[in-house]
């Protein structure tokens, strides 16, 4: 599949090079991990780039999804074939940083004569991808945030005016379905650890792992167990025992979403970058809302994290293709661009001048975008803390894996909550100091 | 009376066999020599740098019990699909064999799960099997709860093992009718006019003269089960739930490509290389010589 289309890139590549009369153009390379529709529209904004200048030609390349993106720079990069721009997800964050294999994108502007307003970014965004001094390393391109998603006319089935705030409200409502003969109250799906672990670690304020969710240094310990999310399993196993929280999953036949928008399932959580996706599935006769996430009654709120990739400069290429790569994110950070993207794709404006212009010219008052802005609300909700900031912790992925397991465990198994998350914890502990280990005296940037 | 042919010339058979050579050694040698080497370092993924840690990476994982319980498991999965495509295929080979009405279709429609590519078949079996919609689901609609391999790990372990099983039928297949049709008739026809009914003929005769076949395949399916599983489990479970189906040519990918830790998944391949370097061991060596009926 992708030799077929990689071969009709380059020929049709080759056939654009042989059409157009010879420039001293520089030719850069993209790769991305985003497919099908998402595929389309980055193709559109590379197309405009291109159109817009005349001194760099940008070739985008579509690696189908984030973690072969991520898999085929690194093979690119060691056999030294890397391109310029790739696109690299939270999970991978971390072992960029340490390499040094690339550019940070402060630098990158800042030697091409640039001027971009770094404090611009909305302060949840740019902390992810920040050192832990504060400094971009990364571009954010494609971002999102977890929120909760409601069935309209079930909420009002029951008599709920509004949206529930917090767990206790989303428990009444819930019950309240489930008296009124609705199967399927909530719809949960442990592989959806960073919506309901994640995102509720940091909007309760707790830490996932001690300096600062390891911002402070690859010594960091896990302390899952110790914190707000053990009562907060311990709930979602009571629910899930009482067939209040619904069990939706691929491999169980209909995904959470699925069921959601089939008007099956009442609420689930999911990322808001589905916001536009719901908008165009949803059945007839489905009337649904989002909202931030529910925070339990008597917490204060903090921000959410953010989710989704950011834009990295590798080394090793010549000045000029950086002058390319320069122009392509200056390119990027329009105002009008970042309107589009964020228009056609449902992730969200990532500075705070692009969501100023968006909610100044209207476009968060009407279906299908109104109720996007939640997701800017939740991430910037409070300046980010120790616990919000984001997660830097080595093969996250595994770590992730590890809480998925843990979750099914306790609810198809009956494992004690408290035992399977001091177990959880005892097992990120050993993946984090193999990692130490590989990077045995690096520094966090 | 041996006949063999000689080259006079010394560089010429060199060159006959050079690009062989070259193939075997670029695409089997050069990585298995990569991935012994981060197997005793702790390679940086993005190539930063590498420490010399000795046999550091095995001890982690001989140290793991998640990493016993994997191996415990990946054993169980290649003895059941074995016994389970082996046992199916032969039953149906001693039925064609019997050259029964519509003998020539069979011989053909058996063979076809062999041709679908392990993930096609793992999708189109993932709808088939699953609990809240597929066609097997439906048992749930009369007890609820009978089957669900989205939340129960013996389910699911069973569903992949069916799977396995179900694709490599055909295989098997093919092997066994060859086997079977290579025994002449006259000794199952004098077995017949001895009195023996089929099924006695089967295990007194025909089995004890396929054995060599029988072994062939035995070593055969072991080594495919603990090395072809993936695409199955990949696009059916991803080795869950509760890492229930994570067997461990599953947790190499996952460890090394998931979670980038390239020199544990480095060193689980080495393991699994030795396990399967074994096995192909005790066929040539050992026990093909002994199961020969001559």
């Amino acid at each position: 599949m992708t030799n077929i289309k990689l071969l009709t890139a380059a020929s049709s590549l080759t056939l654009l090079a042989l059409a157009t009369p010879a420039l001293a153009q520089t030719k850069f390379e993209f790769w991305y991990g985003l497919s099908g529709d998402l595929s389309e529209r980055v193709q559109d904004m590379c197309k405009g780039f291109n159109e817009s200048q005349a001194d760099y030609e940008i070739v985008c390349v579509s690696q189908d999804n984030y973690d072969a993106n991520l898999q085929n720079t690194i093979a690119a990069y060691r056999a030294n074939k890397q391109p310029t721009v790739t696109q690299i997800f939270d999970a991978g964050t971390l072992d960029l940083m340490l390499s040094g294999a690339y550019v940070p994108v402060r630098q990158l502007m800042e030697e091409n004569g640039y001027q971009i307003d770094w404090d611009n970014y909305l302060s949840g965004i740019a902390s992810y991808f920040s050192t832990s001094k504060g400094e971009m390393l990364s571009l954010p391109f494609n971002n999102s945030t977890a929120v909760i998603y409601y069935n309209t006319d079930a909420l009002e089935k029951v008599g709920f005016e509004g949206t529930p705030k917090t767990w206790e409200e989303v428990e009444t409502v819930a019950r309240a379905m489930k008296d009124a003969g609705y199967e399927c109250p909530i719809a949960f799906d442990p592989s959806g650890a960073w919506q309901w672990f994640e995102q509720f670690s940091a909007i309760h304020n707790q830490p996932i792992a001690t300096k600062g969710n390891g911002f402070g240094g690859l010594d960091a310990e896990m302390v899952v167990s110790q914190g707000k999310f053990v009562d907060q399993l311990t709930w979602i196993k009571k629910m899930y025992d009482e067939g209040i929280i619904v069990h939706k999953s691929k491999d169980a036949g209909e995904t959470a979403n699925d069921a959601f928008v089939n008007g099956k399932c009442q609420i689930t959580s999911s990322s808001i970058a589905d916001h536009g996706t719901f908008g165009k599935q949803a059945a007839d006769g489905v009337h649904w809302t989002d909202a931030m996430l529910p925070i339990w009654a008597g917490t204060e709120r903090t921000n959410s994290l953010v989710g989704g990739a950011s834009l990295w400069t590798l080394k090793g290429k010549s000045e000029e293709e950086y002058k390319g790569a320069a122009a392509f994110f200056n390119y990027l950070a329009q105002p009008e661009q970042a309107q589009t993207w964020s228009t056609i794709t449902g992730y969200v404006p990532v500075t705070m001048a692009g969501f100023e212009a968006m909610k100044a010219n209207g476009f968060y008052d009407e279906a299908p975008y109104k109720g996007r802005e939640v997701a800017i609300e939740s991430l910037t909700f409070t300046p980010p803390t120790e616990n919000s900031r984001g997660i830097r912790l080595g093969s996250y992925a595994s770590i992730r894996a590890e809480m998925v397991k843990t979750m099914q465990d306790v609810l198809f198994n009956d494992r004690p909550v408290l035992e399977a998350l001091q177990a959880f914890d005892a097992k990120g502990n050993e993946i984090l100091r193999r990692f130490e280990q590989t990077y045995k005296g690096a520094q966090l940037p | 009376m041996e006949r063999r042919a000689y080259y006079r010339n010394g560089v010429l058979p060199w060159l006959l066999i050079g690009p062989q050579l070259i193939l075997v050694l670029v695409f089997f040698y050069w990585p298995t020599s990569q991935a012994l080497y981060w197997a005793f370092t702790l390679e940086q993924p993005w190539g930063g740098g590498n420490s010399w840690i000795w046999f550091d990476n095995f001890l982690a994982i001989f140290r793991d019990s998640d990493y016993w319980t994997t191996v415990a498991r990946s054993a169980f999965y290649a003895l059941c699909t074995t016994g389970l495509s082996m046992a199916v295929a032969l039953f149906l080979a001693c039925f064609v064999d019997r050259s029964l009405k519509g003998t020539k279709i069979f011989q053909s429609v058996y063979v076809w799960p062999y041709a679908i590519a392990a993930p096609a078949a793992g999708v189109a079996f993932r709808f088939i099997f699953a609990p809240q919609s597929g066609i097997i689901g439906s048992i749930n609609q009369i007890w609820p709860g009978i089957w669900d391999p989205s939340t129960n790990g013996m389910h699911a372990l069973a569903m992949i093992i069916i799977c396995h099983a179900w694709l490599g039928i055909g295989y098997n297949f093919i092997f066994f009718l060859a086997a079977l049709q290579m025994i002449p008739r006259s000794i199952t026809e004098a077995g017949a006019m001895d009195g023996a009914r089929p099924v006695r003929r089967m295990f007194d005769l025909q089995l004890p003269l396929i054995a060599p076949t029988v072994f062939f395949l035995l070593i055969m399916n072991l080594i495919s089960s603990f090395t072809d599983s993936f695409g199955l489990i990949d696009t059916m479970t991803e080795g869950g739930p509760v890492g229930s189906t994570e067997v461990m040519v599953y947790k190499i990918y996952f460890d090394g490509f998931k979670s980038l830790d390239y020199s544990g998944a480095a060193a689980q391949s080495i393991v699994l290389m030795l396990l399967v370097i074994a096995l192909t061991f005790v066929q040539f060596k050992w026990v093909e010589k002994r199961v020969h009926y001559n």
